[in-house]
């Protein structure tokens, strides 16, 4: 189930587990990444809240949580290549995964169409 | 974008080419073009680069009595530089200052024979025109020039601006020549903001696209956007006004020293004159309290302006703050710029940025980070 924020992430639940990432508009708007700070694996993340940083050459970006859980992997690859995040941001370029507090927290989010339809 | 964002006489050439547009001092500019920052600042460094600059004001001081060693003298008055010793098709950088020798602006100041004529930064051309106005008028017509600015930047500048106009290859850095480029009446400079070679080129409004289509042709000139132009900048170790330089610093502490002429200073032939000359003086006699430098960062994390820096990890007490800051694509690491207390500007000082709550450890880095290509010979 592949679900959306209105602050340009992506989400993928797979049973209580989600892998999150940017948007291909958000990667668009950035432009080239060089640095990515991830969360350490086992820290919890509160919906709302600066989760992961991504810089571009000129500007640095928050990425904040969509939901709240707890952090079980980080994309290692990622964050040794930030252009990876830029180049496949909705594949290869996931940002990280966490165990959902609450996997309904999901259904109140937009779907491919609605992200499709939200003005960017 | 701002509904009332002015347009540069390229606008319609850098939607075609895909451009991303932002707001910046009050124009629609291209940050970016489809090949994105990076892409565009390296091929800068190795072939050549274009960009639309034509939201700088250029100003033409014309001499009221036609001598213009009028319109030179009056100049010195508000510069801390040489303008009378300024020789026919020479140009020269030069400091705007206030009162308490703070810099309102940095700007060009190129000798074309009965006038001079400054380049601008856009953000303050509003406030400089009045401001010469109210310095000059009596001696000067202040003329703000409805022309484009367009500069050629990078190794092979030289080359594709050849091909429309062979004597550009005479000049050397700093020489203003009025050029017919592919039948255009242009005035060029051998000068530029990226530390490369490379020209900036003044065009009427209505034959900049025709100018810049010309260059494109050739296929090592590609369009490059202000993002890049601010990492090569950067990169060069230059100066933005607003952010590395300001009313709050002082050419001496800016390291910009050299932007005062020899002739202005004690013992000089033109000793003073200029507003904040005692304090600048001073400062030049005693040295500064602090210093711009170049840092780099010890890891991978950019530090941006506005960071605060300390001499310690724990330490509580900031002793200086980033003016510039972000990533130089030719280094492939960050870099950035900011003041620092004079027994801390040492090359390998380290000190540390306060970053997301964090401090990070940088290393104090001679200036430029990349050794600029001037043609000087």
């Amino acid at each position: 189930m592949l679900r959306f924020t209105d602050e340009h992430e992506w989400l993928a639940r797979e049973g209580d587990v989600a892998t999150v990432g940017i948007t291909t508009h958000a990667a668009e708007q950035l432009g080239d990444l060089v640095f990515i700070e991830l969360p350490k694996v086992g820290a919890r993340l509160v919906k709302g809240e600066a989760a992961a940083v991504v810089e571009s050459v000129k500007a640095a970006s928050d990425v904040y949580a969509p939901v709240s859980g707890e952090v079980t992997e980080v994309n290692e690859a990622a964050v040794a290549d930030p252009a990876l995040v830029g180049g496949d941001p909705q594949g290869a370029g996931w940002l990280y995964r966490l165990r959902l507090d609450d996997p309904s927290a999901l259904d109140g989010l937009m779907d491919e169409a609605a992200y499709a339809a939200f003005p960017k | 974008m701002p509904l009332d964002a002015l347009r540069t006489p390229l606008h319609a050439l850098h939607l075609s080419r895909g451009a991303r547009m932002v707001p910046f001092a009050g124009y629609a500019m291209p940050v970016q073009y489809p090949d994105g920052l990076l892409k565009e600042h390296l091929h800068t460094r190795a072939q050549a680069g274009l960009f639309d600059v034509s939201h700088m004001g250029q100003i033409q001081l014309i001499p009221r009595t036609g001598s213009l060693v009028d319109a030179a003298h009056a100049l010195e008055t508000l510069l801390p530089i040489d303008v009378l010793g300024l020789a026919p098709g020479r140009q020269r950088y030069g400091l705007l200052l206030d009162a308490t020798g703070g810099i309102r602006d940095d700007l060009m100041v190129a000798q074309c024979g009965d006038t001079l004529v400054l380049v601008v930064n856009a953000a303050n051309k509003v406030a400089d025109e009045a401001y010469l106005r109210a310095h000059l008028t009596g001696i000067c017509e202040i003329v703000v020039l409805p022309r484009a600015l367009l500069a050629l930047q990078g190794p092979r500048a030289e080359a594709a601006l050849a091909r429309l106009a062979p004597e550009v290859a005479a000049m050397r850095f700093m020489d203003v020549r009025a050029i017919d480029l592919a039948g255009l009446p242009a005035l060029v400079s051998r000068s530029g903001y990226t530390g490369e070679d490379g020209f900036e080129i003044s065009v009427a409004e209505d034959r900049a696209e025709a100018l810049a289509e010309a260059l494109l042709s050739d296929d090592t000139v590609r369009l490059i956007g202000l993002g890049a132009r601010d990492s090569l900048r950067l990169e060069a170790g230059l100066c933005l006004h607003g952010a590395d330089i300001d009313a709050g610093t002082d050419p001496v502490e800016a390291g910009l020293s050299w932007a005062i002429s020899a002739v202005r200073r004690r013992g000089g032939a033109r000793e003073g004159g200029f507003p904040g000359a005692e304090r600048i003086l001073d400062a030049l006699a005693e040295g500064p309290a602090r210093r711009r430098v170049g840092l780099r960062t010890e890891g991978a994390a950019p530090v941006r302006a506005g960071a605060a820096l300390f001499a310690e990890q724990a330490g509580d007490e900031a002793i200086g703050r980033i003016t510039s800051g972000g990533f130089g694509p030719s280094l492939g690491a960050p870099i950035a710029m900011g003041y620092m207390p004079i027994g801390l500007t040492q090359p390998g000082t380290r000190v540390f940025a306060e970053v997301r709550g964090r401090r990070l450890p940088l290393v104090v880095n001679g200036l430029p980070f990349v050794p600029a290509g001037f043609k000087r010979a």
